[in-house]
């Protein structure tokens, strides 16, 4: 009783041959898609060569310089914009006198680590998740699905908090930040996985790989996992802006990365008490996280559409991504 | 509708259950030792003990939990070694810090966090979604893409660096308004909103952006189905057909999102809080975190829970009566 | 009303409509002219991609900022549709000429009252108060059979049945006195004894008001049913246009021929008989039941039903929508456990059989299934898909797949070369054929057809019935035919079992369920099925009468 479809065109399809060719042209006819990966590659090339660049300026993230800061000003640095000279080319940091241009590009590193290793963990926890939720038992998806129920409920930020307060303080902070992340983010991707898988079974070409006699094995591995890999690589897509602002936030808050590690969070933490005395302390790990976590969204959303246009309005309306407040 | 309700309280339990157990799990099993940490730096091992026999901790772990719930519930005694001091049901604990209960200290808290989310729901629903209306009534002109570039720039502002940079410019530079700290509103109103502003402003702001993208993408969808194409084949004219039509079809996600984030404000509005030294519960989570005083975090975790909970229930009750189809089973 | 004799009510020359595709535009119409005078009736006759529903949209100006490039003139009641400003374009929308879309339930607006949608309508072109429109609603939804209108307009879309929405729909189209009924698809979505429904109620409403009437479908018989002329287009051409007994009593072009000869008729040829079937039943289910839900909420979606299918033979099974029918094909091949009742296959119970213990006999139970689009993975090429089932049963030997793919491939009518291409490079004609291919690759012998053709246009259809019809002499297969076009189970099977409500209410041959009908659902049923006469339409539309006051 449905309407005859237009059989004479052919319909909309990705062969996984051509996926990942489609999605790069796609990409690249969007300007601010190919701004924003071109300034994440800088980030990224800044963040992995940052000794080498810390040793080009001369300077050292850890090393204090009292001298150019003013003491009797509480600290201030000497000079304009928060101390910019020939040898320290962003300023330096009020109160200690380290260098921000190495502070920065180290704390780029950690930003970037703990973003994208969080991201990792919710992923690979998410797909097991997800999976064993869509193709279990009724029982087993009953569980896991309430499980997910709970942490998709609570914010993460808050349950974050709590939990890097019982950890020993000796435990490496980067390392705890990406699994307290990871641990309680995975709710959102193993959603998609489970609410995907189980549209997947219900297609007649699942059911036709049943008659044909293929084992459970065998059909998840041709029919359902190559499908899977869109939603979940558009949900990492914008995963990865929010895990790096939880980070920032929770070093903001002093919970997170501790000193003398630099992150960027961690040093706007440090310039709540300086902005109305040296104000480029404030803007440039700001202006940083800023324009990465920009980058970030502009790509992932860039992704999302190229991937999938119509499934992109679904997810956006259909999921919310934890935000931190 | 009340089987439906009922229904989803039973379920608001058990996952309120589970999030008790859960943290239970996580702070009482924790490396660390409570005692040591309720004692502070200098306590000598004989003091220590002392604690930790006064916070019982030298109970089982199912006991402690036993006793937790049998706080919750019907209330429990506390021995601070001379004397016995009693917790009322809903018993959340006495806070090591500072021997306070934390049911009260929560309950003296929620004020500032419920000033705070209203007004800042007020500012999300007039910035938000009149932004997202703006630009999908205005779609494939340059209103709509200056609005775009906006929302876009405030998805990626975090809220502190949106908080920090409004104080440097309102607060510093251009010197409009003083500092913030917080009046309750009982003492003095009229300060109690000019002090609250920049926390409004910040925190609507912040969420505005999601609404905007929620409101459009949904007007929009909603402009691309078969009954919009139905009234402008009966001549109804383009503004009718977004207002009346479209903008309908926003408002169910609108509403149930509202609901929702109202929910995780509290205890959930952590950075906001601290940034502007506002005494809510996410201020009390996190000083409860620095001073790691267990019974605070737990009961802060746990209140936000209730609330997160109890708004996803009103949420899809809300979403229900906004759009009728949906069935609650 | 008025009547402007010299001028027709429409009149389109040389409309030319072309969309920007990826890759190129394309010409949905091509220099397309007709004429239709005030109280007539014309009906666009097409298969897909024919161009009729953009000429349609074209009559009201719906293209307009949509980026289609309209070309030629379009005038409907003497307002030129191409030049005419935002005012005179809302008077034409619904007062003049009114709309009636295809799906009733996504054309009205899920959020309001649907008295008040009509209301709305209506103010915009009569005015006056709130008041005044809404009685104006209650009372065409009185008009168009609405029982209790005043209550009932109160009701949203969701609370209607699919019947009532169309109905609400033409009621909106009543409620401004247009002189032109623009009906495209009106009961494509509809079961049949409800389009039947739906097609008197708007012969009856022309009659009464002297609307103008164009009507947009696929379905000949609807034509036939409801219209004075036909217009029958392809590739946005005309075909051929005129009198609707001459058009399709005595077509003069190749390609109308075709599609008549294509649609499949309750008094055209039956498939020579079968001999009587002897010895054991390939498959037989006693009392075969399937419930979903639990405890008190459980529903039967099949209730009850016991048949039997012989090697070598066509059982047919028709039902309207929620019959039960597609539940009942998916229980015959195990792909949906029974709760109840028995399966035999081969003188074997399998209904109880665990995924395991069913392993023999999976591959010999096969199913074709309704969706062309659904039922082959995207991602993977159709000689991948076909092979499974080879896979699947051991083969190792690459060279052996291939060269057996390609023998498939052939066997269904397309080219062995295309085993490396992907679903998407096929029609939807091709892609039943490849699923078609698959099923044959595991050598079944019992091969569950789900409405197998109803997602194609005729003349694919009546190619892809007789290919399956083909397959099953050759290979002696027991086909059991699940579909809900009564002609096209009739022209395909050698004994029928007609659904309603999850049991069987008739079975026998098809001489006997078709000549005569003992049910007096079947009955109904038969009756609905438009007919390719007109005159023998007008006749059936009195029997219908008579069978509803019965």
């Amino acid at each position: 009783m449905t309407a005859p479809t237009d059989t004479s065109a052919p319909v909309a399809g990705i062969p996984a041959t051509g996926a990942a060719r489609q999605l790069l042209r796609r990409l690249r006819g969007r300007p601010a898609a190919v701004v924003s990966a071109g300034v994440l590659l800088l980030l990224v090339l800044l963040a992995l060569a940052a000794p080498l660049f810390a040793a080009l300026e001369g300077q050292d993230p850890y090393a204090y310089h009292d001298d150019l800061v003013d003491s009797a000003r509480g600290g201030v640095p000497y000079g304009s914009f928060g101390g910019v000279s020939a040898d320290h080319w962003l300023g330096v940091e009020p109160g200690t006198g380290r260098d921000l241009f190495a502070r920065l590009l180290h704390g780029a590193r950690v930003s970037l680590l703990v973003a994208v290793g969080a991201t990792a963990v919710q992923v690979l926890i998410g797909v097991l998740v997800g999976l064993a939720a869509g193709l279990g038992s009724r029982w087993a998806d009953g569980i896991l699905s309430r499980i997910t129920d709970v942490l998709v409920a609570l914010p993460m930020l808050v349950l974050a908090i709590a939990l890097t307060a019982v950890v020993p303080r000796d435990f490496p902070r980067p390392l705890l930040l990406i699994l307290v992340i990871g641990l309680l983010g995975w709710a959102g991707t193993s959603r998609i996985v489970r609410a995907q898988t189980l549209t997947l079974k219900s297609l007649d070409f699942v059911a036709a790989s049943r008659l044909a006699g293929s084992g459970r094995w065998r059909t998840a591995r041709r029919e359902l996992l190559p499908a899977l890999a869109a939603p979940v690589i558009t949900y990492a897509a914008i995963s990865v802006p929010t895990n790096m602002v939880v980070e920032a936030a929770l070093s903001f808050l002093g919970v997170g990365v501790t000193p003398p590690t630099p992150s960027w969070g961690q040093m706007l933490s440090t310039a709540q008490t300086w902005f109305r005395a040296d104000p480029a302390y404030v803007l440039l790990p700001a202006g940083l996280l800023f324009v990465t976590v920009l980058a970030f969204t502009v790509l992932g959303d860039a992704v999302r559409t190229a991937l999938d246009p119509r499934e992109a309005s679904r997810l956006r309306v259909g999921t919310r991504k934890e935000t931190s407040r | 509708m009340t089987r439906y309700v009922l229904k989803r309280l039973a379920g608001a339990a058990l996952v309120l259950l589970a999030l008790s157990v859960l943290v239970y799990a996580l702070f009482y099993l924790a490396p660390g030792d409570p005692a040591r940490l309720a004692c502070g730096e200098r306590c000598n091992p004989r003091q220590i003990a002392q604690v930790r026999e006064q916070l019982g901790l030298n109970e089982g772990v199912f006991a402690q939990y036993a006793h937790f719930l049998q706080g919750v519930f019907v209330g429990r005694d506390y021995s601070t070694g001379t004397s016995v001091v009693r917790c009322d049901a809903p018993c959340l604990g006495l806070s090591y810090q500072s021997d306070q209960q934390v049911t009260q200290l929560v309950l003296e808290r929620l004020p500032a966090t419920a000033s705070l989310a209203l007004g800042a729901l007020v500012v999300w629903l007039v910035v938000g979604v009149g932004t997202g209306l703006l630009s999908a009534l205005r779609r494939g002109g340059p209103t709509e893409r200056i609005l775009t570039v906006l929302t876009l720039a405030a998805t990626g502002t975090p809220v502190f660096i949106l908080g920090l940079l409004l104080l440097m410019v309102v607060c510093a530079y251009l010197q409009w308004l003083p500092f913030p700290t917080y009046v309750p509103l009982g003492e003095n109103p009229e300060q109690w909103a000019w002090n609250m502003l920049l926390p409004w402003l910040t925190l609507g702001l912040f969420e505005s952006a999601k609404y905007a993208r929620l409101t459009r993408s949904s007007t929009l969808e909603t402009l691309a189905e078969d009954h919009i194409r139905t009234f402008r084949a009966y001549g109804v004219g383009e503004r009718a057909v977004v207002t009346r039509h479209a903008l309908r079809g926003a408002v169910p996600p609108v509403v149930a999102v509202s609901a929702v984030d109202l929910g995780y404000m509290f205890g959930g509005a952590v950075l906001t809080e601290s940034l502007f030294g506002i005494p809510g519960l996410g201020k009390t989570l996190l000083d409860g975190v620095r001073e790691i005083d267990l019974p605070v975090v737990v009961g802060v975790v746990m209140v936000m829970g209730v609330a997160v909970v109890l708004a996803g229930v009103v949420a899809d009750l809300l979403y229900a009566a906004a759009d009728r189809r949906v069935v609650l089973t | 009303m008025t009547r402007h004799s010299e001028d027709p009510l429409v009149e389109v020359r040389d409309l030319t409509v072309g969309f920007d595709r990826e890759g190129g535009s394309v010409r949905a119409v091509d220099g397309l002219s007709f004429t239709l005078g005030e109280g007539r009736a014309l009906a666009l006759v097409g298969e897909s991609g024919s161009g009729k529903s953009t000429v349609a949209g074209a009559l009201l100006g719906l293209h307009r900022g949509t980026g289609a490039r309209v070309t030629g003139s379009v005038r409907v009641g003497g307002i030129d549709v191409g030049a005419a400003g935002p005012g005179e374009l809302r008077r034409l929308r619904g007062g003049v000429a009114a709309m009636v879309f295809q799906d009733p339930l996504s054309a009205l607006d899920p959020y309001y009252a649907i008295g008040d949608q009509i209301a709305e309508v209506h103010r915009i072109h009569a005015g006056g108060s709130r008041r005044d429109a809404r009685a104006r609603a209650v009372e065409v939804l009185d008009r168009v059979g609405i029982p209790d209108a005043a209550r009932r307009s109160r009701s949203r879309p969701h609370e209607f049945s699919g019947g009532m929405r169309q109905r609400a729909l033409l009621a909106m189209a009543l409620a401004c006195e247009p002189r032109l009924i623009v009906a495209d698809e009106p009961t494509t979505a509809l079961d049949v004894t409800v389009q039947a429904q739906i097609l008197d109620l708007l012969h009856e409403l022309r009659r009464e008001t002297g609307t103008a009437l164009l009507l947009v479908t696929h379905d000949v018989g609807v034509a036939a049913e409801s219209v004075d002329e036909v217009l029958v287009m392809r590739g946005g051409r005309e075909i051929e246009r005129g009198p609707v007994d001459s058009v399709l009593g005595a077509p003069s072009e190749p390609y109308t021929r075709r599609l008549l000869g294509a649609v499949p008729r309750l008094d055209g040829p039956l498939r020579p008989a079968a001999p009587a079937p002897t010895g054991e039943p390939l498959l037989e289910a006693v009392d075969l039941r399937r419930e979903f839900g639990r405890g008190k909420r459980a529903v039967a979606a099949v209730d009850g039903v016991s048949l039997t299918v012989h090697a070598g033979e066509t059982l047919g099974v028709v039902g309207e929508s929620g019959s039960g029918k597609t539940t009942l094909g998916r229980m015959l091949v195990r792909l949906l456990d029974p709760t109840g009742g028995r399966l035999r296959y081969g003188g074997t119970e399998i209904g109880a059989l665990s995924e395991r213990e069913l392993r023999p006999y999976r591959r010999e139970l096969q199913m074709v299934f309704q969706d062309p689009v659904s039922s082959l993975n995207p991602r993977r090429s159709v000689g991948e898909s076909i092979a499974d089932p080879l896979r699947a049963a051991g083969e190792r030997d690459e060279t052996r797949i291939r060269s057996r793919v390609r023998e498939l491939l052939d066997r269904v009518g397309l080219e062995p070369d295309r085993h490396a291409a992907y679903p998407h490079e096929f029609s939807g004609g091709q892609r039943q054929r490849v699923g078609i291919a698959r099923a044959l690759a595991a050598e079944p012998r019992v091969v569950v057809c789900d409405e197998p053709v109803s997602a194609l246009d005729v003349t694919t259809q009546a190619q892809v019935t007789a290919l399956l019809a083909e397959l099953q002499a050759e290979l002696g297969l027991g086909l059991v035919f699940i579909a809900h076009d009564l002609a096209v189970v009739r022209q395909v099977s050698d004994r029928v079992a007609v659904m309603r409500g999850g049991r069987i209410v008739e079975q026998g041959t098809v001489e006997e369920v078709y000549g005569a009908p003992q049910d007096p659902y079947t009955r109904r049923l038969l009756a609905a099925v438009p007919s390719l006469d007109p005159v023998l339409a007008a006749e059936r539309r009195g029997r219908r009468q008579e069978l509803a006051a019965a």
